[in-house]
């Protein structure tokens, strides 16, 4: 029975480490899966999440699979290009600004450069009135964009509306996910 | 037509409840199995239900169909029918039935019928109807049609029964547009009325939404986000042959086609912000129709063709509003709530349904136009979508009921509903069709 526990141990606490990192989105590096052994003083924060004594498991198990899921790569997982809004809102709020600033001086230095920013909503509300609601916001980007020099030419507003959630789900932190502008290069 | 006139043929009988099992089944045997998207479950009834027999039709048995039972089926389904059992009886529209034993089985009325194999393999579907109680012929006819058109068919007697006995124009053989999603998989399909015989118009990776009918009942325009980004197409349902209608910088949606088919209304972000634009069904002549600096969008034309009801939130909040057709000053419709959407208009101008948000419930509402009185069709709460039949008696719409994804129909007195219940994914964007395919 203990033979049984120490074997599993480590594994739990690879789960726990892949968890934690997908938790915090972007790529899953393999890596950076911490394997530790050590007793539990529960010192690190979320990602070093190591429990137990890892007794004869120096070694990743052989088990594992990491998942990678391209169609989240492109959505809200791409750090730095996802502007979220809260409910109702078109408006682009301060923590997003260097997102905004960083893509408006990218355009600005480089004319040949063009983006889209996707504009998107959570479920709620009709499906004609919510692809209005995301235009609204893509174009609130875009203004923002304009404003820091990026010419009209290089920016495309487009809206996807409720059509394509970000996160699956009907509470308030899937909603909040989902309600957000894109930008993409094209 | 030479045919020996025939009484009715008593087959031995069967246990009752053996009998209620044939009577549901055709249903659910009408198509294989792998197109039959819905079940179609009736709740409610008509005050008044006029007691009918519908016995098989002649030769019905050997037919791809089992025309007398689709009869049957959809007269029931319109909540204004009961059918009375006829065991396995034929009943050809030949006969001439002895009215008093009929009105001993508690029938009013009766339908005969046949369905004769001719040798170029197409079918002459043929039915009459009778009143039992005044013991009249009440005229019948033929249809001649294809093996694919004998649902076609069976869905036409019904609806030429019901104009004859209740004095409104049947939707039996209209079709219904919707849009489901399984997977990452989204398909527009086109139904018979019935939810049966579901076949794919388009289908696609990325989303399709807003599916609108031409007139004549032969193209849908939607829009498509296969280019990632909002695109309006319009499509020929026989051929499968599309064009992109409106691909303008930014979103292009909602497309709605004015009476005469000639002209479509559609939200353009092409000049910024979303605004109302029409164009000729070609493509040219493209108008702007609204300058606000507010959200316009879900057109739809009153039937006259005059005006365009849409959703603005001009107002401060997304409300019903209508314009002239030819550009003018708008003017709000809906005025109770903070969030008003989707109008659709019954066929005669006279009735509004439009989505109401109040607490956190989505409702289809139905206003009477000249007297602006509103009340909710039904008590589901998550309602999508509203579309009417053609007939003005009827709406479709997409909801959630009992934990699934459903399409509902329902009289415009909210009285009698089915349910159009998905077996395999999510389900919405319903849009009745026109009387003409």
């Amino acid at each position: 029975m203990n033979r049984t526990l120490s074997r599993r141990t480590p594994a739990v606490a690879l789960l726990a480490a892949a968890l934690a990192l997908a938790g915090c989105a972007s790529s899953v590096k393999l890596d950076d899966a911490p394997v530790e052994s050590r007793s539990p003083t529960a010192a690190g924060g979320a990602g070093s999440g190591a429990t137990g004594s890892g007794a004869g498991a120096g070694s990743t198990s052989q088990s594992q699979v990491a998942s990678v899921d391209l169609s989240k790569e492109q959505g809200a997982g791409a750090l730095g290009k996802v502007v979220y809004f809260d409910f109702d809102s078109t408006l682009v709020k301060d923590e997003y600004r260097p997102v905004v600033e960083g893509h408006g001086r990218m355009l600005a230095s480089d004319r040949a450069r063009k983006v889209v920013i996707e504009g998107h909503t959570d479920e709620r509300g009709g499906r004609e009135y919510n692809l209005a609601l995301g235009q609204r916001r893509a174009e609130a980007v875009g203004q923002s964009l304009k404003l820091l020099g990026a010419q009209d030419a290089q920016i495309e507003a487009v809206s996807y509306g409720e059509e394509r959630p970000a996160v699956a789900g009907s509470d308030e932190s899937a909603w909040a996910k989902n309600r957000r502008a894109e930008l993409r290069d094209r | 037509m030479p045919l020996s006139d025939r009484a009715p043929v008593p087959l031995p009988a069967r246990p009752s409840m053996l009998r209620r099992g044939l009577l549901a089944l055709p249903l659910a045997v009408a198509l294989p199995t792998a197109q039959a998207q819905f079940r179609v479950e009736i709740s409610g009834v008509g005050a008044t239900q006029l007691p009918i027999a519908v016995p098989r039709f002649r030769d019905e048995a050997a037919a791809p169909q089992p025309v007398g039972a689709i009869v049957r089926a959809d007269l029931e389904r319109s909540g204004l029918f009961r059918p009375v059992d006829t065991e396995t009886l034929v009943l050809t529209e030949t006969a001439q039935p002895v009215m008093t034993d009929w009105r001993g089985r508690g029938a009013d009325a009766l339908v005969g019928g046949s369905v004769l194999r001719l040798a170029d393999g197409r079918y002459d579907v043929r039915y009459r109807l009778w009143d039992v109680v005044k013991g009249a012929d009440l005229g019948g006819q033929s249809y001649v049609v294809t093996a694919a058109d004998l649902r076609l068919a069976a869905h036409r007697i019904a609806d030429a029964v019901y104009e004859r006995l209740t004095g409104e124009k049947g939707v039996f053989s209209t079709r219904i547009a919707y849009v489901t999603k399984a997977g990452g998989r989204h398909t527009l399909w086109v139904t018979d009325a019935d939810g049966e015989g579901a076949q794919s118009a388009l289908a696609s990776p990325e989303p399709i939404i807003s599916p609108a009918w031409s007139p004549d009942g032969r193209e849908l325009a939607y829009v498509s986000f296969e280019s990632r980004k909002a695109v309006v197409y319009v499509q020929e349902i026989a051929s499968g042959r599309r064009r992109t209608l409106a691909n303008f910088r930014g979103s292009n949606s909602a497309p709605a086609w004015s009476p005469d088919g000639r002209q479509l209304a559609m939200t353009l972000s092409r000049d910024g912000g979303s605004q109302l634009f029409v164009m000729g069904r070609d493509g040219e002549g493209l108008k702007r129709l609204t300058s606000s600096g507010a959200i316009d969008t879900e057109a739809t034309w009153a039937p006259d063709g005059r005006q365009i009801y849409f959703v603005s939130d001009r107002g401060g909040s997304p409300q019903v509003y209508r314009l002239p057709a030819a550009g003018g000053n708008a003017e709000r419709v809906t005025f109770d709530g903070a969030y008003n959407i989707s109008p659709a208009l019954s066929a005669d101008g006279k009735l509004l349904a439009y989505v109401a948000r109040s607490g956190g419930a989505f409702r289809v509402q139905v206003m009477e136009l000249a007297t602006g009185a509103t009340r909710p069709l039904g008590d589901t709460t998550a309602d999508e979508s509203p579309s009417f039949a053609p007939n003005g008696r009827l709406l479709i719409y997409a909801t959630r009921d009992g934990g699934r994804d459903v399409l509902m129909t329902s009289s415009t007195d909210g009285r009698i509903k089915t349910r159009l219940v998905s077996t395999q994914a999510d389900v919405r964007e319903p849009v009745w069709g026109p009387y003409g395919r």
